[in-house]
């Protein structure tokens, strides 16, 4: 880009993203360390291999016992090449799931935090069934006798991140982005050129409050001033507490009805007419 | 004196080629390079019969193949509301329009009913030509109400993919319906009712992330390209060529994501036999 190139209107769906990508942006980690008490990680999907662009564990939000799952990125380049830039081989949605059967088993709610460019696109993960992996996640979280918190916390991409987001709520940070298809992907289809991304941007509706709208999202957690990046712990209070309230409004359902509430949720989602 | 006279001077080769028009007649084989007798193909189920390449083929062929006579078409009239008001090098609309003038279709999808070895069942088939086959909400939901009706009436599910993935045009929204289908095959799992993949040339990106990798037996035709990401995408990502074969039927029957590779001439016997022994005789 050039440097004359000007700033993009800080509300527009480019500086989302741009946000939603920046390189302090708190990752799943950082959330999990300031939220999650007396956290224990867990590793691998005791069928491979242990996938570092996703973490889990178990632990307590505000004495709350949880799962909590997040695809995870790097900060500096050592730590990006050590979570692959947080896109999930097959073997991470695997190891997800087998937790979140986990607490499905001992009755414990979950929470999974998306944030991820995309399942990764390599002849390894697609030897090992990258699309069955997902798939399965997909219709396996939707059995799940547990309460499911997902929140999109930077960069929702695709199918990648929904492997993890089949839950009773869906909430969004107010700067977190969630797509179909990346930016550039997009724009590189239609215009035949990456760099038109800003446009496919605005044209994806990929923001929070054009997700709220659409009624995919349940809520939007705010951010703290110019973002969570400025400020970390405040944006983390901030999560606590819609993650708090959304596990305590579901601890009242039965696990016939968390399911039932989940179906119906994504049942719902669509939008088309009836032609006579 | 010559026996002809040129009428016109100046006339040189270059002046257009001469075309002889056997388009539609006969065609070139991909897979072998042979010239095929077309009418000879459309006999053959669009199988070549010299290397068995399977050429691509529109649903009405599909449910033609399958069904032992008539069929019910269900939620025809099912279109796009363009909710996102999408426009790229032209209105998401207009593309739609354009579409269904060429396809006769609203959608990239048909589902019926019918009857297949003279048990009822439910097939929806995706259209390639509708917009690459990609999968909005008038395909999830065209999907999860065929689910439904299979849950109503206890018949089994085919679903035949052919499909690039989500539809862009339509967003978050395409993305979810991965998610609301395959919680529909969760109901129909929990009930025991069968439902059969068939992956067709070619099948990828979050068709393959949802339904068509849910199959209680997921088949393919030969030589389909089947993946999560496409083979540009991964080629870019690892700046490499990709290996012959890569991503076809074979390769993904022998890493274990199908039952079978199922020639299309077999294609309904094979699915009559297992619901057979699914859903026992008669």
């Amino acid at each position: 880009m050039s440097s004359q190139t000007p700033a993009p209107a800080p509300d527009s769906a480019w500086a989302r993203v741009q946000l939603a990508r920046h390189p302090k942006r708190p990752h799943s980690l950082d959330y999990i360390q300031r939220l999650i008490a007396g956290f224990h990680e867990l590793h691998g999907d005791r069928r491979f291999a242990d996938d570092a662009a996703i973490v889990g564990g178990f632990g307590y939000l505000r004495d709350r016992p949880v799962m909590v799952i997040g695809q995870q990125k790097g900060r500096d380049t050592k730590q990006k090449l050590h979570r692959n830039f947080g896109m999930p081989k097959p073997e991470g949605y695997r190891k997800a799931l087998r937790l979140m059967q986990l607490a499905a088993k001992f009755r414990r709610p979950i929470v999974t935090l998306l944030d991820t460019p995309g399942a990764y696109p390599g002849i390894d993960a697609e030897e090992r069934g990258q699309a069955e992996a997902i798939a399965y996640n997909l219709r396996e979280m939707a059995r799940l006798p547990v309460p499911i918190v997902s929140v999109v916390i930077g960069e929702g991409g695709s199918g990648g991140a929904l492997g993890l987001g089949v839950g009773n709520r869906i909430l969004i940070l107010e700067n977190a982005v969630y797509s179909v298809i990346s930016p550039e992907s997009c724009a590189a289809i239609i215009w035949r050129d990456a760099a038109h991304a800003e446009k496919a941007a605005a044209a994806l509706r990929l923001t929070a409050p054009e997700l709220l709208q659409f009624g995919l999202v349940d809520a939007i957690v705010e951010e703290p001033g110019e973002g969570a990046h400025a400020e970390p712990d405040a944006a983390s209070f901030q999560l606590g507490n819609a993650l708090a309230g959304a596990l305590d409004e579901l601890s009242h359902l039965s696990p016939e009805q968390l399911m039932e509430d989940r179906y119906r949720k994504f049942r719902s989602m669509g939008s088309f007419f009836q032609e006579v | 004196m010559a026996w002809f006279t040129r009428e016109k001077s100046g006339v040189s080769a270059d002046e257009g080629e001469k075309k002889v028009k056997t388009e539609g007649l006969w065609l070139k084989c991909d897979g072998c390079s042979q010239v095929i007798w077309r009418k000879g193909l459309e006999e053959q189920h669009n199988v070549c019969d010299k290397c068995g390449f399977h050429f691509k083929i529109e649903v009405a062929a599909r449910l033609k193949m399958l069904f032992d006579g008539e069929y019910e078409e269900f939620d025809q009239g099912l279109a796009s509301s363009d909710p996102l008001g999408f426009v790229d090098s032209r209105p998401y609309k207009e593309r739609l329009e354009s579409m269904k003038k060429a396809t006769g279709l609203p959608d990239a999808i048909v589902c019926a009913a019918g009857e297949l070895h003279r048990r009822r069942v439910q097939i929806c088939a995706m259209e390639l030509k509708f917009i690459g086959g990609s999968m909005g909400a008038v395909v999830g939901e065209k999907i999860t109400r065929a689910v439904e009706r299979c849950l109503a009436e206890k018949s089994p599910l085919i679903v035949i993919s052919a499909s690039g993935g989500a539809r862009m045009q339509e967003g978050a929204i395409s993305l979810m319906q991965m998610a609301k289908i395959s919680a529909a095959l969760m109901k129909l799992d929990e009930a025991g009712i069968p439902f059969i993949s068939v992956l067709t040339d070619p099948t990828t990106g979050g068709v393959t992330a949802s339904f068509a990798m849910l199959g209680d037996l997921n088949i393919a035709e030969p030589g389909a390209l089947i993946g999560f990401a496409g083979p540009r995408v991964i080629e870019q990502t690892i700046r490499q060529k990709l290996p012959d074969g890569f991503q076809r039927s074979e390769f993904l029957l022998e890493h274990g994501f199908l039952d079978a590779v199922v020639p299309r001439r077999e294609m309904k016997d094979y699915i009559g036999a297992a619901f057979d022994f699914f859903c026992g005789k008669g």
